[in-house]
C-alpha cells in the first residue's frame, strides 16, 4: 500500500476533534452523575457517589419519571411497528408509478421539513376542536409518525432503488404468486433493512419532543419530563437521569445493530450455496 | 402473466392508503387547520371563528416580527457555514483517506449514533462546559488566557450556535458521504494523471459530483434550525427569540389565532427555500 499523505493526518486529528466534540459533553455529565451528596452541576467532583441515581427511584426528588419512561417505550414499540409496516407497503407500492405518487411523495417531504412545532399546533387544534382529549397513544402516536414515516420511506425508496428486480421474475417464471413471491424473495431479501427501519421509528419516538409537545396530553412522554425538569431541577440528578437514558438509547442501538450485523451474517453465510447442490 | 394496469393502480392505492391516513390525518387537516384558525378573532378568553385579517396584520405591522425573522435567517446561515464545512471535511475523511469498508462503516456509525439519542440531553450537557465555573472559563483562566470568567459562554447566540452544530452536523455528514462513496474513483484517477494536484481535484472533480449530497444536507439542516424553538429557547436562557419561539410563546399565552398566522408565514417561508433548494437535486434519484 502506498504511504499515507500527510492530509490524512491532518483529516484524522480533525476526525477524532469531531467524535470529542459530538461525545465529550456526554461523556462529562456521565462523569458528573457520580457527584457525591454535596456536589454541583460542574467540576470539580465533590467525592464520588450514586446519590443522585438513587434519588431518581425516590418520587418527590424527580417526579413521575419511571411513569413517564413506561409510556415514552410503549409509544417507541407502537411507532417503531407502524413506521416499518407503513414504510415496507409504501416502498412496494412506490417501485411503480402510480396516480397522485408525485404528489405523495412531495407530502412526505413536507412532513420531514414542517417546522415541528406546526405540528403540534396543528393537531391540538385539530383534537380540541373535534371535542376529543389529546393523549400520547393517539395524539401524540400520530404525531410522531409524520416524523418516523418520512425517514422509514426514504429508506426504503434507497433499498428498492438498488433491488435486483429479475429475483422476482426467476421466482414469478418458477409459479410462485405475488403473494409467495413477497413472503419467500422479497421480504427476506430487504428484511436487515427493515431493521434500520425499526432503529429510526423507535429511537426518533423515544427522543421525540417538539411534536409531542402539545400532543401528549396530561402525561407526560419522558423527553417532555426531562425538560420540564429543566427548569425547576439544579442538581445532578439531572445528569443521573441523562444518563440513564442515554445508556438505554445505546442499548437499543446496539441491539437493533448487532440484529442487523449478525441477520446480514446469517444470509451471508445461507446465500453461498449456488452451483454447489444439483451437481 | 401480464398484470392489468388498473389493478396494479388499485393495489398499489391499498398499499398507500395506511400511509395517505395517517399523512391526512396529522399533516394535511392540522396545516389546513391553522390556516383556518389564523383567520380567526381571539379575546383574552377564547377564540372565535371568523375571518379576519389582524392577526397578519399585527404579525405585518410589528417591528419584532422583522427582527425574529432577520435573527432566524441568522441562525440558519450561520449554522449551515459551520455544519457543511465540517460535515464535508468529516465525509471527505470517511470516503477517501479511510481504506477499508469495515473502519468506514465502523468510523461512519460512530457519527451517526448520537442522532438516535435525546436532543434534549444532549443540549443539559453543555451545561458543565459553558457555565460561568464551568470546564471552559477555568481552562481558559488556568491558562492565564482570561482573568475573569467568561459571561457569554452559556445563554448566549454563541451557544444557541454551538448547539445547533452539535445537534445537526451528522445531518450533513450523512448525505454528503453517502453522495462521495458512489463516486467513481477511476475519475479521481484520471484528473490526477492529467495533471491535477490535491487541491484541483477537490475543487473541480469532488466537490461538483458531491452537489446532491450537500444540498440534501442543506434541507435538513436549514428546515431543522428555521422550525427550531427549543434549542433557542434553553440555549439562550430565554434570551433570544427565533420566530419558534414567538409561536410558542403565543401558545403559552393561549393566542391560538396569532400562532397560527406567524406559523403559517414560517411554513410558507421554509417551503420557498425547500423548493429552490429541490431545484437542485432530485431526492428520489440520489436514495
Amino acid at each position: 500500500m502506498e504511504p499515507r499523505p500527510r492530509s490524512f493526518y491532518i483529516l484524522a486529528t480533525f476526525f477524532g476533534l469531531f467524535l470529542l466534540f459530538l461525545y465529550g459533553p456526554t461523556i462529562t455529565i456521565a462523569i458528573l452523575s457520580f457527584q457525591g451528596p454535596s456536589g454541583g452541576l460542574t467540576f470539580p467532583m465533590n467525592g464520588v457517589s450514586l446519590h443522585w441515581f438513587r434519588d431518581l427511584f425516590e418520587q418527590q426528588a424527580v417526579g413521575d419519571i419511571w411513569g413517564s419512561f413506561g409510556r415514552s417505550f410503549v409509544l417507541g414499540l407502537m411507532v417503531m411497528v407502524t413506521t416499518v409496516v407503513v414504510s415496507v407497503m409504501g416502498g412496494l407500492a412506490f417501485r411503480k408509478r402510480f396516480a397522485g405518487s408525485t404528489i405523495l411523495f412531495y407530502l412526505i417531504i413536507t412532513s420531514l421539513v414542517i417546522p415541528s412545532i406546526l405540528i403540534s399546533l396543528g393537531v391540538g387544534l385539530v383534537f380540541s376542536r373535534a371535542g376529543l382529549q389529546v393523549h400520547w397513544s393517539t395524539s401524540g402516536f400520530g404525531s410522531q409518525l409524520t416524523w418516523t414515516l418520512p425517514f422509514g420511506l426514504l429508506i426504503m425508496f434507497a433499498v428498492f432503488n438498488r433491488f435486483d428486480k429479475s429475483y422476482e421474475e426467476a421466482a414469478r417464471d418458477l409459479g410462485a404468486s405475488s403473494w409467495q413471491t413477497l413472503r419467500h424473495v422479497v421480504l427476506p431479501i430487504i428484511g436487515p433493512s427493515l431493521i434500520g427501519v425499526a432503529l429510526f421509528g423507535f429511537t426518533l419516538s423515544y427522543d421525540e419532543f417538539a411534536r409531542t409537545l402539545l400532543t401528549s396530553g396530561s402525561y407526560n412522554t419522558l423527553p417532555l419530563e426531562i425538560f420540564g425538569m429543566t427548569t425547576n431541577v439544579t442538581t445532578p440528578v439531572l445528569y443521573a437521569l441523562g444518563t440513564l437514558t442515554t445508556v438505554f438509547s445505546f442499548l437499543m442501538i446496539g441491539f437493533f445493530l448487532l440484529l442487523a450485523w449478525s441477520s446480514s451474517r446469517r444470509k451471508a453465510k445461507a446465500g453461498t450455496d449456488a452451483g454447489k447442490g444439483m451437481v | 402473466m401480464t398484470q392489468f394496469p388498473k389493478n396494479s393502480s388499485a393495489s398499489a392505492l391499498f398499499m398507500v392508503s395506511p400511509l395517505l391516513v395517517v399523512l391526512l390525518l396529522f399533516l394535511v387537516l392540522p396545516i389546513a387547520m391553522i390556516v383556518v384558525v389564523s383567520f380567526w378573532q381571539a379575546t383574552e378568553f377564547s377564540i372565535i371563528p371568523a375571518f379576519v385579517l389582524e392577526n397578519y396584520e399585527f404579525l405585518f405591522g410589528s417591528p419584532v416580527t422583522y427582527k425574529v425573522f432577520i435573527n432566524t435567517f441568522k441562525y440558519a446561515l450561520i449554522t449551515w457555514g459551520f455544519t457543511l464545512v465540517i460535515g464535508f471535511t468529516v465525509a471527505y475523511f470517511l470516503a477517501f483517506h479511510v481504506r477499508s469498508l469495515t473502519w468506514q462503516i465502523a468510523l461512519f456509525l460512530m457519527c451517526t449514533i448520537p442522532f438516535w439519542t435525546s436532543n434534549i440531553i444532549r443540549m443539559i450537557s453543555w451545561i458543565p462546559f459553558l457555565g460561568r465555573n464551568g470546564i471552559a472559563n477555568s481552562a481558559l483562566m488556568s491558562w492565564g488566557v482570561i482573568d475573569e470568567p467568561l459571561e457569554w459562554l452559556l445563554f448566549s447566540d454563541f451557544a444557541v450556535i454551538l448547539a445547533f452544530v452539535h445537534l445537526y452536523t451528522l445531518f450533513m455528514v450523512v448525505p454528503i458521504f453517502n453522495t462521495m462513496m458512489r463516486i467513481d474513483k477511476s475519475l479521481i484517477e484520471a484528473a490526477r494523471d492529467a495533471g491535477a494536484n490535491g487541491a484541483q481535484i477537490l475543487w473541480n472533480v469532488i466537490i461538483p459530483l458531491t452537489k446532491p449530497g450537500i444540498m440534501i444536507g442543506t434541507i435538513f439542516v436549514v428546515t431543522l434550525v428555521m422550525g427550531d424553538f427549543i434549542t433557542v429557547r434553553f440555549m439562550s436562557g430565554s434570551q433570544s427569540a427565533n420566530v419558534g419561539r414567538l409561536i410558542s410563546n403565543d401558545i403559552a399565552l393561549l393566542q391560538y389565532p396569532s400562532a397560527a398566522a406567524t406559523a403559517v408565514v414560517l411554513l410558507i417561508t421554509v417551503l420557498i427555500m425547500i423548493g429552490v433548494l429541490l431545484r437542485f437535486v432530485d431526492i428520489r434519484k440520489e436514495l
